[in-house]
Formats: structure tokens, sequence, C-alpha cells
């Protein structure tokens, strides 16, 4: 029976390569490359022991664990250690992130679309298609965790053994096959591409955070996130073998139960019951402004639950935070010394412009909603009625500003709440407000820039993400790697002014709304003379 | 010897029950003309016959195997054309006609050039350029080229042009030569009328009527129009004419398809100068069917 349904999965696969021929080797070459690349970098930036060891006083505080994990082998702070530390979950998120797109889609986006429904008439069995994904999927990471291992052990590093790369590269990919697990299930459950990304990347940030408040306050909790078994791996200091064959095996779990779900189900059919909806619009859909709303409401909403958890559970951290720098008075002079204000007023600073680019992605999702919505062919219905180019793309761009000051507001909001809970006399909730607030501006460009492609060159508008995608490497793992100034500098993010430690810088926020404005009017003028695609 | 088969077949989506007790039978190398209005259940019956939709009750049988356990088995031998054709934009049409026929076991045949050069299609640009028709025909084009003992075709003509639709309706012809069967569902009667041996006609998940052309005939009417030099007296009291209307110097009316020829008989001597039918369509034989109240007595109205 098994092998009936699963047909002509071998074509199929070979099928999913040929599609994404160029898509995977990127992954693959940018995934190992980079983890090649900082690995060779500590080298000329921490040459000597003492140069580790002080870095790794830096790195030990609750605001860093909360980010990067709790690191092992802290007092002999070798290579493998620090790049085990500082490099392992931040990658393999980004590896969790390529198996959830390339998975959902390969299945719920093929089967949403009808194409499956013309392979599925084919003799190709009912699990096929899951089946020819899953395949390649774990393939693709079998690869990644080879070539970084491989890359890792040739790099010929001082602590970099070859057990201990072979268990990063493992690491990596363990973790890649369980996102890819996990996409499988969801892609069952849901009945668009859109529920099976979105549940997907909510079950990766809730093991973010599930591991962050874990690793800063509980560490059983850690136990219960697939990337605290990443870390939990400590590789390079005690290299435990164990926790990828947990993975695994919850992976090997996962398949099963999805490949049974698909079994059984009837085609473009989810688990998930939906409901009849309603026989008339309301007012409010009936608009080019109320449509665009309504088309990415659900995800809205969930994007507004996701940031108020992530600001609430950083926010929580505050009291751990607070006591630690009590005890470390000495590191409190050093830091506040360099730099000005307290440390937790500098932690502050960093985590906004950090979550400020977390709340870019929704607000980045509701333009390029339009873009979609283009390709679908969708447009066309407005843009052939009485609705004005100009009117149509405006809707979409306010949407994306209400969209990102509510985020950063939200954000900003939980933050600040957990954080009076914790704390005796913290930063007063407006302190915090106001710190969200100053990157507005910088959030705007952003938009304006979206607006920009989509207006001009709509083929293009992933240069977006991979700004975006700059800008967090750049302010997240700056300090690690201690680039030059103008680095910093190529992204609006580093030039907005960090409060609470430094002031409002109102002539720097006036010219970052400038730079918005212009690029808005031209993506404007862009979109106004250019072909529709549909 | 029946080639595919439902059984009280009874699909519900949650409480809607969209299929209620269907029953069809296609005949080896027969024509089956499944017709019905939009919603009326056509390609859900389908899909449950693709083993896609699992049925709630009643049974589905194609080649004598159950559509959806030995969905694999039955897919070997069959071709399958949706009525709504999606597929990947960055591939060509034929990348795509060439992995359609890769899947079924086959390899590209010389048959496929030749349904491509028929069907008027560039094979070399990209499936996302592609208009309705385009993306229709390379779904046409992949099923006509496979070695298939049936075809199951959903409304395949919905965005063809008519010159395209006599190219589908030729390779149709042909196929029906070499003896194969084929399910043609579509909601214009006059398409079907053309091509098939036997009609059944399914309305709100329910199968109202199975039968032979000749045998369905008498719920068709043609609409006339005609203008003649003298004028005809009391036509409406002629047997088999129906709905006499005066548009200026023409009248316009219904005839009952069986009484065609002795109505043509009576008007042609009062000299006529203009005439013009329209076929029967889909909805004359639903309102048919409803004044008569059922099949079974529709004959004697
Ligand atoms: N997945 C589904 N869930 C709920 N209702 C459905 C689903 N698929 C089809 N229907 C309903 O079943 C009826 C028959 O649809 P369909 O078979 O597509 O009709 P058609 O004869 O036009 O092909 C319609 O009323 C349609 O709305
Ligand atoms: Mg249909």
């Amino acid at each position: 029976m098994y092998k009936q349904m699963s047909s002509k999965t071998g074509v199929l696969s070979r099928f999913v390569l040929r599609q994404d021929r160029f898509r995977i080797p990127i992954w693959l070459l940018s995934l190992s490359g980079i983890t090649l690349l900082t690995a060779q970098a500590f080298t000329g930036l921490y040459a000597t022991e003492e140069n580790r060891q002080t870095i790794a006083q830096t790195m030990v505080n609750p605001a860093m664990t909360a980010m990067v994990g709790k690191g092992y082998g802290l007092d002999d702070y070798t290579f493998g250690a620090m790049l085990a530390h500082q490099m392992l979950l931040f990658t393999a998120v980004t590896v969790a992130i390529m198996s959830i797109l390339l998975v959902a889609r390969h299945t719920r986006a093929e089967e949403e679309d009808g194409r499956l429904e013309l392979i599925r008439s084919l003799p190709a069995g009912r699990l096929a298609s899951l089946n020819a994904t899953l395949i390649v999927l774990i393939g693709v990471n079998i690869l990644l965790a080879v070539l970084t291992a491989a890359g890792l052990y040739a790099l010929n590093i001082e602590s970099i053994d070859l057990e201990g790369s072979l268990l990063y590269g493992a690491a990596l990919g363990a973790s890649g096959i369980i996102f890819a697990a996990i996409t499988a299930f969801f892609s069952q459950l849901s009945e668009s591409s859109r529920g099976t990304i979105g549940f997907s990347f909510a079950a990766l940030g809730a093991a973010y955070l599930i591991r962050a408040i874990g690793d800063v306050s509980n560490e059983t909790l850690s136990w219960f996130s697939p990337l605290g078994w990443v870390t939990g791996t400590e590789v390079y200091v005690n290299d435990y073998w164990w926790p990828i064959l947990l993975t695994l095996g919850v992976s090997l779990i996962l398949i099963l139960t999805s490949l049974y779900i698909n079994s059984i189900r009837d085609l473009d059919a989810g688990f998930l019951p939906s409901r009849p909806g309603k026989t008339r619009a309301s007012a409010a859909l009936a608009s080019p402004i109320g449509l665009a709303f309504r088309m990415q409401r659900t995800g809205i909403i969930a994007w507004a639950v996701g940031v108020l958890l992530i600001g609430a559970s950083y926010g929580s951290i505050f009291g751990d935070l607070d006591t630690f720098f009590e005890d470390m008075e000495i590191m409190k002079d050093l830091l506040s010394g360099l730099e000005g204000g307290s440390l937790t007023e500098q932690f502050i600073a960093k985590l906004m412009s950090i979550i400020a680019m977390i709340c870019t992605i929704p607000a980045l999702m509701a333009v390029f909603k339009l873009k979609g919505e283009e390709k679908k062919g969708r447009t066309e219905h407005l843009l052939a009625r009485a609705v004005s180019r100009n009117r149509l793309l405006g809707s979409y761009m306010l949407i994306s500003l209400v969209v990102g000051f509510v985020m950063l507001s939200l954000a900003a909001l939980g933050l600040g709440a957990a954080a009076e809970a914790v704390l005796e006399d913290g930063p007063s909730l407006a302190a915090i407000y106001g710190a969200a607030m100053v990157y507005l501006p910088a959030l705007a460009i952003f938009i304006g820039l979206a607006v920009l492609l989509t207006g001009l060159l709509p083929k293009l508008t992933g240069i977006t993400w991979l700004y975006l995608g700059y800008s967090f490497f750049v302010v997240y793992l700056g300090g690690v790697f201690q680039f030059d100034e103008w680095v910093g500098n190529l992204t609006p993010f580093g030039h907005v002014p960090e409060v609470p430690i430094e002031d409002v810088n109102s002539v720097v926020l006036i010219l970052l709304t400038i730079i918005a404005a212009v690029l808005t009017t031209g993506g404007f003028i862009g979109y106004r003379n250019r072909d529709i695609q549909g | 010897m029946s080639v595919l088969r439902t059984k009280q077949l009874t699909k519900k989506f949650g409480d809607f029950k969209a299929l209620d007790g269907v029953n069809i039978e296609v005949n080896k190398g027969e024509v089956y003309g499944f017709i019905g209005p939009n919603g009326a259940g056509k390609s859900t019956t389908i899909r449950v016959l693709l083993g896609m939709l699992k049925a709630t009750e009643g049974k589905a049988e194609i080649f004598g195997m159950d559509a959806w356990k030995d969905a694999v088995e039955i897919h070997k031998r069959l071709a399958y054309v949706p009525g709504d054709v999606n597929l990947w934009p960055n591939l060509t049409g034929g990348e795509v006609i060439d992995l359609f026929v890769k899947l079924r076991g086959g390899n590209p045949s010389t048959r496929r050039d030749q349904l491509i050069e028929k069907f008027d299609l560039d094979p070399s640009k990209k499936c996302g350029t592609y208009s309705k028709g385009n993306r229709q025909k390379v779904a046409l084009i992949a099923a006509l080229a496979s070695e298939a003992d049936l075809y199951i075709l959903d409304e395949p003509t919905s965005g063809l042009d008519p010159l395209m639709e006599r190219v589908f309706q030729e390779s149709v012809a042909e196929l029906k030569k070499e003896g194969k069967s084929i399910l043609l569902s579509s909601h214009i009667l006059s398409e079907v009328e053309k091509l098939c041996d036997r009609i059944g006609i399914i309305r709100q998940g329910q199968m109202i009527e199975t039968g032979s052309l000749s045998e369905l005939r008498h719920l068709t009417r043609t609409h006339l129009l005609i203008e003649t030099k003298q004028p005809i007296p009391s036509l409406e009291d002629f047997p088999g004419v129906h709905d006499v209307k005066e548009k200026e110097r023409a009248l316009s009316f219904q005839v009952d398809t069986e009484q065609l020829d002795q109505v043509i008989k009576h008007i042609s001597s009062y000299e006529v100068v203009k005439l013009e039918s329209a076929p029967p369509t889909l909805e004359d034989l639903f309102m048919r069917h409803y004044e008569s109240g059922g099949a079974e007595d529709g004959g004697e109205a």
C-alpha cells in the first residue's frame, strides 16, 4: 500500500531539484560560507588567548545568553567554543528558515495553486509529492552538514577538530530536518500555503523564545525547544551527539504523522476546519484599502501577538540582567565608562534596534502583498474598475506604515510592561516607548524602498530582504566582528540615535524621513507608468 | 463492459452534500457527456473518480478497481484535463508536457510534436506568460499524447477559441475511432451533443437524466426565427410549437426537436425569406424537465 502511494517519488524528487536548481545551491553556499568565513575571521580578530577570554567575559550576560544561547567552555574560550557559542544558534535559525520556505513551496503551495491536481491525476501516488519534498530537503540538509563539517575541518584551526566539526555540521543539518518535518506537518493541517508558512514560523519563533527564557532563567525549559537541542550539543566543548538523535527521532515522528494525514485526507482540504463565510461584504471590506487589509488580517494579528511576546520575553529577563550587573561592578564600570549610560540602558538600545528590524518584516510583507496580488492577476479586478493606481499602491503603503507603527508600539509596550514587573526602579515605560519610536524613520525608509521597487523594478523586490538581512547582520553581529564604521552606516538602522544612551537627534531623524519620502514618491511615479503583469 | 462506474456516490463537505447518490456508467469505446450547470457537482464527481477526494458513501470504480485505493494503478491507463489549469510559471510548456508524459511512464513521442503543431502552441514559452487557453492546451496535449484507455476531460474547452475547439473535437473523434473511452464534462449542451454517445445530466448533486442523445431528444427544443412572405395563421396551435412571439414581421418560437420536420414542412409553404435557428440550451432542457414533471413521462407531452 505504501509502495503504491509513493509511486513516482523519484521522478518528482528530480523535478523538485530541477525547479530549485539555483535556489538550493545559493542557500547551501551562503549557509556554509557564512560559517566558514566567521570561523576564519575569528582567528584574525581574536588572535591571542587573552583576547578571547576578554570577549568571553563580555558575552556572559543574560542579554547575550537570551540572544545567542548559554555558551559552553567559557573559561577556556577556544575558537571552537566561540564559534559554537556565537554562530551556531543564529545559523541554525537561518537553516530552519530555508527548510520552512522550501517545504511550503513544494507542498501546500503546489496544492493550493492546483498543480498537484495535475500530478495526482497521473500514476503518481498520493504521498509522492510530500515524499519527494522531504527526500530533497533531507538530502539538502545532509549536504549542508557535510559541507560545513568538511569546510570547518579543512580550515585547520586549532580546537576546531574533526569530531566537533562533524557535530557542528550535524547540528545544523538536524535543525534543518526538524523544521522541514514541522513544516510538512503544518502543510497537512493548514489549507493554505500562507497558513503553512505562518504556523511554521510561529513554531520557529516559539522555539527561539522558549530557549531564550530557558537559557536565562530555567534550564529545563530549554529542553522543550528544538533550538535548545541544537545548542545543547555543546559542540567543540563536550561534543554530545544524543541531542542530534533526539532531533532526528522527533523529526521522524512528525514526518510519519504528516504522511499518515496526507494519505487519508482529500486533495485541497486541510485538517483544521474551515467555516462558511459571510454572504455580503461589510462596508469596511468594500474599498481597496479594506480589501487589502482583509487579505492580510490574519497574518497581521499573528505578527502582533508575536512581537508582543518577543517584547515581553525580553522584558522578563531584565530582572536577571539587573542582578547580574550588580554582581559585576567592575565590568559595569568598564563598559559604561566606554560608551556612557547604564548597562541596562545599553541593552535596551541594542535590543530596540533588533526589535525594530523584526517589526520591519511584517511592514514589508504588507507592501509586497500588492506584488503577490498582481502576479496572481487579481489587481486587474481593481484597476479595471474606478480605482487609480495611486490609490491602490497608497492603500498598501498606508497599511504597511500603520503595521510598522503598531508592531513597534506593541513590542515596546510588551517589553516595558514586563520590565516594569520584574524591575524595582528600571527605565520608565515612556522611556522604553520613546526608544522604540525613534526607529520609525528607519522603518519608513525600508517601506519606501519596498514601494520604490514595487513601482519601478517589481522583479527585484527581493533586494529589500537582502538589505534587511544585511542590516540585521551588521547590527546583530557588529560587535563580534568589529566592523569599520562605514559598514554600519550603510543601513538606516545604523544612523538612528541609540536612545536612551544617546539623545534624540532630530536632524538625523528628519533627514531619514525625507529619504523615505523621496523613495516613496519614486515608487508611486514608477507604479503609475509601468505595465501591470498578471 | 463498463470502464467507469459510480454507484450511489455521495460526497459531503462538512454538512453540505455536493453529491447525492450519483450513478454513472461509461462503457468501453463510449464518449459520455456529463453535463450540468455551474456548481452541479461535475468536478466533484471527477475528483472522486480520480482518487483526490474520498467518497463519503457509495462506490467509484474505474477499470473495476477502487478509485481511492488503487489510484496509481488506475492512473497508469487514464489521462485527465482539468477545467482550470495551473502550471509552473517558470517552466516552459514543452517542459511541462514532457514532465507529464514521463510521470505516466512513457516517452515523449512524435504524437506530442504533432499535437503541439495542431494546437498551435509555442512550447518554448514559459507557462507564466501563457493565457488560460494556452495553459489548457498544454494539459490537453499532455493528455492526448499519452496512451490511455480512459480520458477524463473536465470542461476542457472553456478557454479555447472556436478554431481550437474544432481541433479538440477532431482529436476526440480520433480517440473514439481508436476505441478509447471518454468522460467529457461540460455546461454547454451543443458541445456534448456533437461528440457524445450518451449523456448524463446532473443538477445540485443528483443525476436527473441519463441516456443516449436520441433518448433525450424529447427533452430538447430548437429555437427558430422565421420571416415569411405570407403570414402563417395560428402557428401556436401546430403540434410541438411553443412560445410564439411576433417580432416586427418575423416570428420567434420553439419547436420540440422530434416535431421539427413537420413544422419546417408546414412553414415552407408560406414562402420563407429568412430562417435562423439556435440549438437547444441546457437551460431549456431544465425548463422542459421541470415542466414535464420528471423524465419518465416527458415524451408524451
Ligand atoms: N472543498 C469544498 N468544500 C465545500 N464545498 C465544495 C468544495 N468543493 C466543491 N464544493 C461545492 O460543491 C458543489 C459542486 O461543485 P463542483 O463539483 O465544482 O461543480 P461543477 O459542476 O461546476 O464542477 C458546489 O456547490 C461547490 O461550491
Ligand atoms: Mg467544475
